[in-house]
């Protein structure tokens, strides 16, 4: 009778998300690139087509006071810049993106003005050719002022925004829609709040190609399991073909730099950064095999063995 | 376990009441709620038996090697997704210790496994088994390696496709139940006949194809062998997933009975063996053999096996109640943290680097971290209280004083309310801890 492999066919779609605008499109990015379009699980080749690999965006923070030490000796004083960071991404590092993180609007802290924030938007967007994702500091009233200057300061670069949380979207979601911009819909590990999400942004008005949904990726150790099953999921949701679903999904793995047995020194558990290094490299590799379609990084090194990674289970030849 | 008209239509359906029930109907439909057991039915033909038995058996077969405390248990599983129930058996993790190395580097490497043991959240996690595999040294020193490991108290996985040597090395420690590795479309019937000859699990492989994976297996099982481990081909990661998903679907969703076993993967020492074994853990493999498991790699990819086989229902939690971390007194500071392992064991071991002994208080939050609790309303001023209350905290204490997680200073006003303790908010990160303590004791 011979064998034959159970294939699953599944209705629905993962929508295709264009990031950054290049001239033709209205911006001045040197290329846009695509997030989604599987209609099957991840790298389920053998039933299912996925026309663009996961993208892998790289972390540019706007203040070190978040980088570990070490990190800042290893991968070079550029991180002390993030005109400088983004350039390393762009030529050095093999970034597809970069998520700029505003982290030094934080009214707790640093407490930088918006205008000054803006500034530094453009000045990234005029060193590098990659499309730009740019996050706030996370402190609501804040990041309205900031997400709506760099919003007015980068007009038509298809931006993404973020990240727009069910108790403050509305704010988020005006700046990209009066520019031209994307918008990154954070939702708290749970599938219902992840739907809810969309919805309240489609409701608001914003177009669903306009979207990438970030499900929150815990880190390896820090509850990734949770993550691994509610991204595993959200996918089957969305290909099962409930369309509030269909957004490409963002997994933030540079929260690997934050798990204390991933960076602490400890010989037995071996060399601290090169620990570092895989266990950013497994938490990415893990949010991809369960379908981010995009994941962001910190470290040269693990986008270096993330991309082998794919390469291998994409199964080029 | 098959339904009661699937029963039903393999019994006589003659009615003559010897099970002590008026009809085979009602036969069937206790013994499908396992009311019942087959052997009541004297008419019960022997087809039908093994039907029966078949269909209630689990879509994969539990298989089980080593002996002793270090033993593994691989397959049984049900699932296709753990967030369906959950997987059962973690991927057993062995290192390879090749003959080409020599006797004692074969021996080195022995120790390297079982040296690789961490305890992580109050779990111990480890490199499972040891594999000696016969490539081109002196089969001599191979079966001495062999009974050498098997000595020792870690699984063993006889690697050699040379039936004469691998019946030596059987010989030398068949009682300790090593797996048998491997069975190819080549040697089978020898293979197979030295593992039902001593009850061994065997893994098969070497296939050009699944189909032909399948087709070995169902030979094997009609010779009478009754555990199996299916080894498909796995060129690259891409080759591997299809093949484990395509077996996992077989097995669960198709209950197709060849591929109904654990499966394993053998895998080399370089980056892309590294990748392909997280792949493994994840992606439905239950034996994963590695060449090398650098330390920087193997506790990542550790810690990748737990949190994959977790219970998605049960997060790993501690006992709720008061904990001596040192030698506490009286005097010494107390503090509060959650029963979520990771949030204890964390805060614990941060507390045992500042040198300082102290009592530290565990609320039951059903195994949730600090703010998540937080968030849910499982961690109140309120349940806080109780527990101090149960504890008895004020006899055993004198210092009128606990210091809480940094993340919940909002409920410091009530609880020292509730509790008249004087209420200090500690740093957000119990990393923070050590510093904290040493001033609160300088
Ligand atoms: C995994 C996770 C979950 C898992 C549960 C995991 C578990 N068993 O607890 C699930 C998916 C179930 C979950 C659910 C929810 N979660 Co949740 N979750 C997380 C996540 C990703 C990791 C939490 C974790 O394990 N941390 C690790 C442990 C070790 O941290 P910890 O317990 O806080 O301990 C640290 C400190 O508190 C401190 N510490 C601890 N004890 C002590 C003691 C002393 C004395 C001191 C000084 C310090 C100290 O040191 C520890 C180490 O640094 C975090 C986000 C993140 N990346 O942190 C969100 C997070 C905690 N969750 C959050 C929320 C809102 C929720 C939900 C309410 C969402 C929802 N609406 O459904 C639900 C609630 C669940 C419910 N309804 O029952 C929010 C909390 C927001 C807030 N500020 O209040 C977070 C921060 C995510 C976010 N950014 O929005 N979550
Ligand atoms: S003993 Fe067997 S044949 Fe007789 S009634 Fe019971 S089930 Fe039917």
């Amino acid at each position: 009778m011979g064998f034959e492999l159970p294939k699953e066919k599944y209705g629905g779609r993962i929508k295709e998300v264009v990031i950054g605008a290049t001239k033709e499109q209205g911006g001045t990015r040197s290329r846009s690139i695509v997030a989604g379009g599987s209609n099957g699980l991840a790298f389920h080749k053998f039933e299912s087509e996925s026309p663009n690999g996961p993208v892998v965006v790289m972390d540019v923070v706007d203040t070190v006071r978040m980088v570990p030490e070490r990190l800042l000796e290893s991968m070079g004083s550029a991180l002390n810049d993030p005109v400088e960071w983004a350039k390393k991404c762009e030529t050095e590092w093999g970034a597809d993106a970069c998520v700029l993180k505003l982290q030094s609007a934080n009214p707790e802290e640093e407490d930088r003005p918006a205008e000054e924030l803006a500034a530094t938007t453009k000045k990234v967007l005029e060193s590098v050719g990659l499309p730009l994702l740019v996050y706030g500091c996370g402190f609501e009233e804040k990041d309205a002022k900031v997400i709506e200057a760099v919003s007015n300061a980068a007009k038509g670069e298809r931006l993404f925004l973020g990240l727009a949380e069910e108790k403050a979207y509305k704010s988020i979601a005006a700046a990209s829609m009066a520019n031209g911009h994307g918008v990154v819909a954070f939702s708290n590990l749970d599938i219902n709040l992840a739907k809810q999400m969309n919805i309240l942004l489609l409701d608001f008005g914003m177009k669903p190609e306009n979207i990438i949904m970030d499900p929150l990726m815990a880190a390896l150790g820090m509850g990734l399991d949770y993550s691994y099953s509610n991204i595993e999921r959200l996918r089957l949701g969305a290909l099962s073909g409930d369309p509030m679903l269909q957004m490409p999904m963002i997994c933030d793995c540079s929260c690997a730099w934050d798990v204390p047995e991933a960076v602490e020194e400890n010989p037995e558990h071996g060399e601290a950064e090169l620990r570092g290094i895989h266990w950013e490299m497994l938490t990415a590799y893990a949010a991809a095999v369960a379908g981010a379609d995009m994941v962001i990084m910190r470290h040269p090194k693990s986008v270096k063995l993330f991309r082998d990674a794919i390469a291998d289970i994409s199964g080029g030849v | 376990m098959p339904t009661a008209m699937e029963i039903y239509k393999l019994l006589p359906k003659t009615n003559c009441g010897e099970c002590k029930l008026p009809t085979c109907l009602a036969f069937a439909m206790q013994l499908a709620n396992q009311k019942v057991s087959l052997d009541a039915c004297p008419h019960v033909s022997p087809e039908a038996k093994a039907a029966l038995e078949e269909s209630g058996s689990p879509p994969i077969k539990s298989v089980s090697f080593g002996s002793g405390e270090f033993v593994v248990e691989i397959g049984d599983e049900t699932q296709l997704f753990r967030h369906d129930k959950t997987f059962y058996h973690p991927t057993v993790l062995g290192l390879i210790a090749d003959d080409a190395e020599g006797l004692e580097g074969m021996k080195a490497k022995m120790d390297a496994a079982r040296a690789a043991e961490f305890e992580r959240v109050g779990q111990i996690m480890r490199v499972n088994s040891v594999a000696l595999r016969h490539s081109t040294g002196n089969p001599d020193e191979f079966v001495e390696a062999v009974k050498a490991a098997a000595a020792k108290d870690r699984p063993v996985v006889i690697m050699c496709e040379d039936a004469s040597v691998a019946a030596k090395a059987v010989e030398s420690c068949a009682d300790k139940r090593p797996l048998l590795y491997r069975a190819t479309p080549a040697n089978l019937d020898q293979m197979v006949e030295l593992a039902k000859g001593r009850s061994l699990p065997l893994v098969l492989g070497g296939a050009s194809s699944l189909d032909e994976l399948s087709q070995m297996a169902d030979k094997a099982k009609k010779a009478g062998l009754a555990d199996i481990v299916l080894e498909p081909a796995a060129g690259s990661s891409a080759e591997t997933l299809e093949n484990l998903t395509a077996i996992r679907r077989a097995a669960v969703k198709n209950r197709f009975r060849p591929f109904g076993y654990p499966t394993m993967m053998v895998l080399g020492s370089s980056e892309a063996d590294r990748t392909r074994a997280a792949l493994g853990v994840m992606k439905y493999s239950s034996v994963v053999l590695m060449e090398e498991l650098p330390r920087e790699f193997l506790y990542p990819l550790l810690a990748l096996r737990q949190n994959i086989f977790t219970d998605p229902q049960v997060p790993i939690q501690v006992k709720a109640g008061l904990y001596a971390v040192g030698e506490p007194d009286e005097k010494s500071p107390v503090l509060f943290t959650t029963n979520f392992s990771l949030t204890y064991f964390t805060v614990r071991a941060d507390i045992q680097k500042s040198k300082l002994p102290a009592w530290l208080l565990v609320v039951d939050t059903e195994g949730q971290s600090v703010m998540t609790a937080f968030a849910a309303g499982k961690l109140t001023p309120e349940s806080v209280a109780k527990v101090i209350e149960d504890e008895k905290l004020k006899e055993k204490n004198v210092r009128g004083e606990i210091i809480i997680p940094g993340m919940v200073s909002r409920m410091s006003g009530k609880l020292n309310e509730l509790t008249g303790l004087k209420v200090t908010v500690g740093p957000r990160e119990s990393s923070g801890l050590p510093k904290m303590m040493k001033s609160l004791s300088g």
